[in-house]
């Protein structure tokens, strides 16, 4: 992956743009030291880094907007930074960048739960926005698998998902308004706390825009009441192929389930060996949970077994209590790192029909062989949001390349069955390359010009998303 | 995580050991969510995953440590909340053991820090000296203010606490069971916890003793070496270990466990086999580690008789080295609640109370913010009294909470039989 080299006359001027940085903003904001650098070099896709030329922590909007403000004035690139959980390479920094995080903007601003919304800094992680309303009986409905560390602010960036979105939907379904502040330092207020938009709806312009268009400080969230309770039940299938027809057949039956989940034989067994949950040694495991009262939780079950039998499973496990529903999920959450302990890997994220889940899952395996690489598969089966897990050796030469050619070779296959690059992760910098399978020319150049207006100067964030060759002329 | 270590380098054991934990890490970003210090100040150099990083770069390199470096690493806590979030199994106590001993090893720290580590590890481990400390500090109190350094004032503050006189339980005996015989153990009496508090010996002595189990305290046994091994003094840290290790392989025989009731002390306990699995003790080492037991965790194996209830509002803090360094996270609640006390627990209770060890004094400003914001979690439940497994978290949160902080098994011995703690009958 082509990282563009880094301007000559913005290094030669580093000196100068940290002092105006330090000078603006409070003692202990501004990271200049080459050791502290490297830390900041990437963020959860580790194939890819390159220190930033500064980093700069600020506590308030107002911080943000100065910190744009010298950066805009001085033409220096901006990459921000939430949590840095991305795995698509959506905060890497380029050498001459300077790194915005928002990681010390963690308040809840408002609560309101007549109105169901609350209004947080988007340095808060997600889960800690349902941490705040949750002794109250609310909760925040995306859940992106790194809910425990991952920021508002990435959430938003990369419109992500999750496991139960199959049912409440993606951040921008819950996502009401924004305080955003522009690459010159104006400070937008965008939507409010009610839901769609009284003029053009710029919020879904701004859910998923990767940190291209401005950096969101504040949020406003939609909150739910917590379900009665929830329940999940397990399956295990001979084959991906009927797994996959399964899931579809329940989509296509109109029953709801909050989440379905899949596991393919090597996740399986490593998340086994990881985190002895107990699972059955299948070729394709499903978990599916349904959420209400408890006479909708047994019906909905009723009707998904019935659809699920029709599949001749070889297992099937329906949790009875809370200790079962804890055992079924156990092995699931600890996927991504049971399989960091037999490997690198590098996860990728792209969305399908769900009806073509059979046939792309057969193809996976077949390039699988072809490129002599290993691939778990674990994914939100529900909505087609698929994530192989490529692994390689990172210290073996050639290997990440090998890899990287497999992972665009998977994610074509996702564009040519009517599905597309990204489903929560985001473009970034992994799939950056590949938009030109996806979008026409005329299409890209649309895009681009939605960036123009945001940001005239393509200062922030501007080495992703778009192929290098594509944004050549607008990049300083 | 690619790693870029020479086959020379990796001969060493202990690169060879940071090299597999940092190949296990995936930087998936996960520890900064529950990691005290990044909570506090929102920087990534100070949260695990930064750390991970600066120490892989510093080993790799091969470089002395730098003042950078060092500064990012002296503010981890060691609390390793981290280890429990990791969903990839990532060593970090291991790792950051590593890099504090090449940090002691390359870098030469500023005198007054200099000092102020020197008298650390030539006072705490031995209780004779802490006392006379403490009587020191105590007469220097008055002065406070005219004391420049703010780690030194946070050493004057310890002196709050009343000074322990040296209990004749805890001196080197065997206190035979009452009544038959159900089992045999040896207590690990500790070093600055009896300075600071007798009270926990005695209640661990009585409470074990009737419930059948005869308590050996032998003679030679130490400081377990923690407070040593968390500055990097790694040689000093194994004689403090070794010496233990060769006072209990004598006690081996019928022996069901080595009780410790500071749980600081029992995390490196558990850790011997580890620290010395080069070392012609290896075997020893972790013969003693496997019989290491919270005062909590053997309770939890005995048959317990129908309790005094005294029900009273506990609110339990769970000390990190306890829930974290040895996963004993059940035990004293179940224990507390089998007890007939009303147990809860604190917001955030997986966030360290900003104790740790020697940390309060070495980085007052840090642990006063986590002291204060584990003070204020465990005050909302309204409780009569809170509950703790190791000495210092006592310490920390008793300076900071309008109630009485008890240790678990004071609780305990209490409901079966033992005398009212001291701490609540005065509070």
């Amino acid at each position: 992956m082509e990282l563009p080299s880094p301007n000559p006359a913005i290094l030669d001027r580093r000196a100068e743009i940290v002092a105006r940085l330090k000078a603006a903003l409070p003692a202990g904001t501004v990271i200049d030291d080459p050791r502290g650098l490297v830390a900041y070099e990437c963020d959860a896709l580790t194939a890819y880094r390159c220190p930033p030329l500064a980093v700069a922590l600020p506590r308030s909007t107002q911080e943000v907007a100065e910190a744009l403000k010298i950066c805009h004035e001085m033409g220096v690139p901006v990459v921000p930074r939430g949590a840095g959980t991305s795995l698509a390479g959506g905060s890497l920094p380029t050498g001459d960048a300077v790194v915005i995080g928002v990681a010390r903007l963690t308040r809840v601003l408002e609560t309101d739960y007549a109105d169901r919304i609350i209004r947080v800094e988007t340095g808060r992680t997600n889960l800690s926005v349902t941490g705040a309303v949750e002794a109250d009986g609310f909760f925040y409905a995306p859940d992106p698998s790194s809910q425990l560390a991952c920021a508002i602010s990435g959430n938003i960036g990369m419109n992500s998902g999750g496991a139960h979105c199959l049912k409440y939907g993606v951040t921008t379904n819950n996502l009401l308004g924004v305080t955003m502040v522009l690459m010159d330092g104006t400070v937008v207020e965008i939507g409010g706390a009610h839901m769609d938009a009284g003029d053009l709806d710029l919020l879904s312009v701004i859910c998923g825009s990767e940190g291209q268009l401005g950096i969101v400080t504040e949020a406003t969230l939609r909150i739910l009441p917590k379900p009665e309770g929830a329940r999940p039940v397990l399956m295990g299938f001979g084959s991906s192929r009927v797994a996959g027809a399964c899931v579809s057949d329940i989509i296509e039956a109109g029953v709801l389930p909050v989440a379905i989940e899949f596991m393919d034989r090597p996740c399986i067994r490593a998340c086994e060996a990881f985190a002895h949950a107990g699972y059955p040694d299948v070729e394709a495991l499903l978990i599916i949970e349904v959420e209400g009262s408890p006479a909708e939780i047994d019906h909905q079950l009723r009707l998904i077994r019935g659809i699920a039998e029709r599949h001749g499973p070889e297992v099937i496990r329906e949790s009875t209590t809370a200790e079962e529903s804890a055992a079924i999920w156990l092995g699931r959450k600890s996927a991504f790192g049971a399989m960091g302990q037999i490997n690198d890997y590098m996860c990728l994220d792209g969305t399908i029909p769900v009806t073509e889940l059979p046939l792309v899952l057969e193809r996976i395996g077949e390039l699988s062989a072809q490129y002599g690489l290993g691939v778990a598969n674990v994914f939100h089966a529900g909505d087609g949001n698929m994530h192989p897990l490529i692994l390689f050796d990172a210290n073996k030469p050639g290997d990440l390349e090998l890899c990287e050619q497999m992972g665009a070779d998977i994610l074509k296959l996702c564009v040519e069955v009517g599905g597309c690059l990204t489903g929560e992760h985001g473009v970034g910098v992994e799939k950056r390359d590949l938009m030109t399978v996806q979008f026409s020319e005329d299409d890209l150049e649309a895009q681009l010009k939605v960036k123009d207006v945001f940001d005239p100067k393509w200062l922030l964030n501007a080495a992703k998303v778009f192929p290098l060759a594509v944004t050549e002329g607008r990049r300083p | 995580m690619q790693t870029n270590f020479t086959e020379d380098q990796l001969r060493e054991p202990g690169i060879a050991r940071a090299n597999e934990i940092l190949r296990a890490c995936v930087h998936c970003g996960f520890c900064t969510a529950t990691c005290p210090s990044y909570q506090v100040l929102g920087d990534e150099l100070d949260s695990p995953r930064g750390r991970i990083y600066l120490i892989k770069d510093m080993l790799e390199s091969g470089r002395p440590a730098d003042a950078e470096t060092v500064s990012h690493i002296d503010r981890c806590l060691g609390c390793l909340a981290c280890m429990t979030t990791c969903p990839s199994g990532v060593h970090y106590m291991h790792l950051v053991d590593h890099a504090r001993a090449h940090i002691e090893k390359t870098w030469t720290r500023p005198w007054p820090e200099r000092l102020l580590r020197g008298a650390l590890a030539r006072i705490l481990p031995y209780p004779g000296r802490f006392r006379w400390a403490m009587v020191g500090a105590k007469l220097a109190r008055p002065f406070r203010r005219l004391v420049p350094d703010a780690r030194a004032r946070a050493m004057l503050d310890m002196a709050r606490a009343p000074i322990a006189a040296p209990s004749a339980m805890d001196q080197p005996q065997v206190h035979p069971a009452a009544g038959p015989r159900r089992g045999r153990v040896v207590l690990m009496t500790g070093c600055a916890q009896k300075a600071l508090d007798a009270d926990i010996n005695a209640a661990t002595i009585r409470l074990l003793t009737r419930l059948g189990i005869e308590v050996v305290i032998p003679e030679g046994e130490g400081c377990c070496g923690a407070l040593v091994h968390h500055m990097g003094r790694e040689e000093e840290a194994k004689q403090f270990a070794a010496r233990n290790i060769c006072t209990w392989m004598a006690q081996m025989e019928g022996l069901d466990a080595i009780v410790i009731n500071t749980s600081g002390c029992g995390t490196t306990v558990k850790d011997y086999g580890h620290i010395f699995r080069n070392d012609p003790l290896a075997e020893a080492a972790a013969e003693v580690s496997a019989k290491a037991k919270d005062i909590t965790e053997f309770l939890a194996t005995l048959d317990l008789p129908a309790p005094e209830r005294h029900g009273m509002r506990i609110a339990y803090h769970a000390a990190c080295s306890l829930q974290h360094g040895q996963k004993v996270t059940a035990a004293p609640k179940t224990l507390l609640q089998a007890a007939g006390y009303e147990v809860s627990s604190p917001a955030d209770a997986h966030l360290c109370c900003g104790s740790a060890g020697t940390y309060n004094l070495m980085q007052p400003e840090i642990a006063a913010e986590l002291g204060r914001r584990k003070a204020g979690t465990l005050m909302a439940l309204q409780p009569e009294a809170i509950a703790a497994g190791n000495i210092g978290c006592m310490t920390q949160i008793g300076a900071r909470s309008g109630v009485p902080v008890v240790h678990t098994v004071e609780l305990l011995d209490w409901a079966w039989g033992g005398p009212e703690p001291a701490k609540l009958a005065q509070g």
